[in-house]
């Protein structure tokens, strides 16, 4: 693969609900500041890539109604209906397929619609929709079977929750940052077992833009290039019955190939800093066990051992994950960009020392159905 | 800067889109439909390169991308392979919780449907058996809720 790199990056900070803004202003606001970051302006971006989802945003084509805040005018611009780690992934495809500069820009307003319906709406109309279901509720018959195939406590996913909302006080963006002890997740609101309130992420408004170039234009750009050794996705089936939600095969296949791509023969020596798409607590250990590394079953013993804290040997979810903020399609795009700012040594509060290379995670579909793994490094 | 709301009225403006939709079932799925109706039973279509058993029947098979043709009837019993009792209402849940979603393996499928288990949630474990419970012939319209709940056995 030819040297490609995230030249520039923006995101907005997570609320939960933005009263000043509509998403033609949230998606102004990242991609100018976007381009300020990169040192570049509208002129230099040759594609745009839009990231939204009809269902959330109440309108039909909701790509399109985005390209002028986009500085889409005489551009080309097409849009990306899933995770925002996906649309970037298809922004990277474009600079590698010689297209040039491309701009991603994902937004939404959770605030602005009912993410219980709209959740519902992925499912299928004939034989699920109708029974109600959605994110929140499959993801908890996941987080059952996840639990009870390994023995795992509702207390060891709730430690997910208290590391993760204390990460997020050092991240100025995040929606949720809190002082919380296993005892408070575990008491909070019963929502669908073995999930409570706070093992959920929040509904979220934001919105978060990269601009990804190639190698000559990277040699310009205002602040160091973090360059782009691996990405890949891969897809398991989309009827929850037919899949093993206790092995996410999917995600397996998807860092394998991620991992061969960045010549990545040991993960869990190699990289420094992850940032992993966890909506809810049993997702981030599990998703690591998928990530290869730690055997099927033993994620939550990776966070009891101290090894996923901020003073571990692999920090996860130093910018307090999704948990802490979840803008749905914006997440995945945050993980980048947390990632990024890890290499750029621009994380403040949250910077992890020395971390020369990063993994970030986005999910797409019902209980992560679909995976998308990017290797980020800070040498060429 | 003055915080804006204390100069500018902060509106919004309800939407009053209701998109419906009616969707064709199609050969395969109207045909288990028709199943779960008539009959009361359920039917599944068979992979003919891997044997596995959908149901609901599939037109191909998702993992070797096969055409499926093969019928198969299908039990009305199977074990719970994954489940979550709600607590939590919302208005597009056909019953007041606490209710489980259960992912159900019936005999002689491969895969899980997904449904409604209402009753005796007490009992409800990972193993368990079930056995669907219809609404009477009169009330079934060849919908997903004809099948009223699941029961533990």
């Amino acid at each position: 693969m030819d040297n490609i790199a995230i030249i520039g990056l923006a995101q907005t900070r997570y609320e939960r609900r933005k009263k000043d803004k509509i998403f033609l202003d949230l998606v102004y606001e990242t991609t100018t500041a976007a381009l300020d970051d990169a040192g570049l302006t509208i002129d230099d971006i040759d594609n745009v890539v839009t990231v939204s989802n009809d269902f959330f945003d109440g309108r039909t084509i909701s790509g399109m109604a985005v390209g002028d805040a986009a500085g889409a005018y005489d551009k080309n611009i097409s849009t990306v209906e899933g995770d925002g780690a996906f649309g970037a992934m298809y922004g990277a495809m474009r600079v590698l397929g010689g297209a040039g500069t491309t701009l991603v820009v994902a937004h939404c307003k959770g605030s602005e619609g009912d993410t219980a319906t709209i959740t519902n709406g992925m499912f299928d109309p004939i034989y699920q929709r109708h029974l109600g279901i959605n994110a929140v509720t499959s993801s908890a018959i996941q987080a059952n079977a996840y639990l009870h195939r390994y023995g795992i406590t509702e207390q060891d996913i709730a430690m997910v929750s208290v590391k993760n909302h204390g990460n997020a006080k050092n991240n100025p963006f995040a929606q949720l940052p809190m002082d919380i002890c296993v005892d408070d997740v575990m008491t909070s609101k019963k929502i669908a077992d073995p999930l409570k309130l706070l093992d959920c992420s929040p509904v979220s408004d934001g919105a978060a833009a990269i601009i990804i170039a190639d190698e000559k234009t990277a040699g310009r750009a205002a602040k160091p290039p973090v360059w782009i050794k691996g990405m890949a996705h891969c897809a398991d089936e989309y009827f929850l019955g037919d899949r093993d939600l206790t092995n996410p095969r999917s995600l397996r296949q998807a860092a394998q190939k991620a991992y061969a791509m960045a010549g990545i023969t040991d993960p869990f020596k190699e990289i420094h800093v992850a940032e992993i798409y966890e909506a809810f607590t049993y997702m981030e250990p599990l998703w690591l066990e998928g990530l290869g590394f730690c055997e099927p079953g033993q994620g939550p013993s990776l966070l009891k051992d101290g090894v996923t804290t901020m003073d571990g040997r692999l920090p996860v979810n130093p910018s307090g994950g999704v948990l802490s903020a979840h803008a749905v399609l914006v997440a995945g795009l945050a993980r980048i960009i947390e990632i990024a700012e890890q290499l750029r040594d621009t994380a403040g509060a949250r910077q992890v020392t020395g971390a020369g290379m990063g993994l970030a995670h986005g999910i797409n579909g019902p209980c992560g159905q679909s995976h998308c793994v990017w290797i980020l490094s800070k040498e060429k | 800067m003055p915080n804006w709301v204390d100069e500018v009225e902060p509106m919004t403006f309800k939407g009053q889109i209701a998109v419906p939709y009616t969707w064709w079932v199609g050969d395969t799925g109207s045909r288990f439909l028709e199943a779960i109706r008539d009959q009361a039973t359920f039917l599944g279509t068979r992979c003919p390169d891997c044997d596995t058993v959908y149901v609901p029947p599939r037109k191909n098979c998702g993992r070797c991308f096969t055409a499926l043709d093969q019928w198969v009837e299908i039990a009305r019993r199977g074990v719970v392979t994954a489940f979550t009792i709600v607590r939590a209402n919302h208005p597009l849940q056909p019953v007041k919780s606490p209710f489980a979603y259960a992912l159900i393996r019936l005999d002689g499928a491969s895969v899980s449907i997904l449904h409604l288990i209402t009753k005796d949630l007490a009992r409800l474990s990972i193993g368990v058996t079930v056995e669907a419970h219809f609404k009477e012939a009169s009330q079934r319209t060849g919908h997903i809720l004809d099948i009223d709940h699941f029961q533990i056995i």
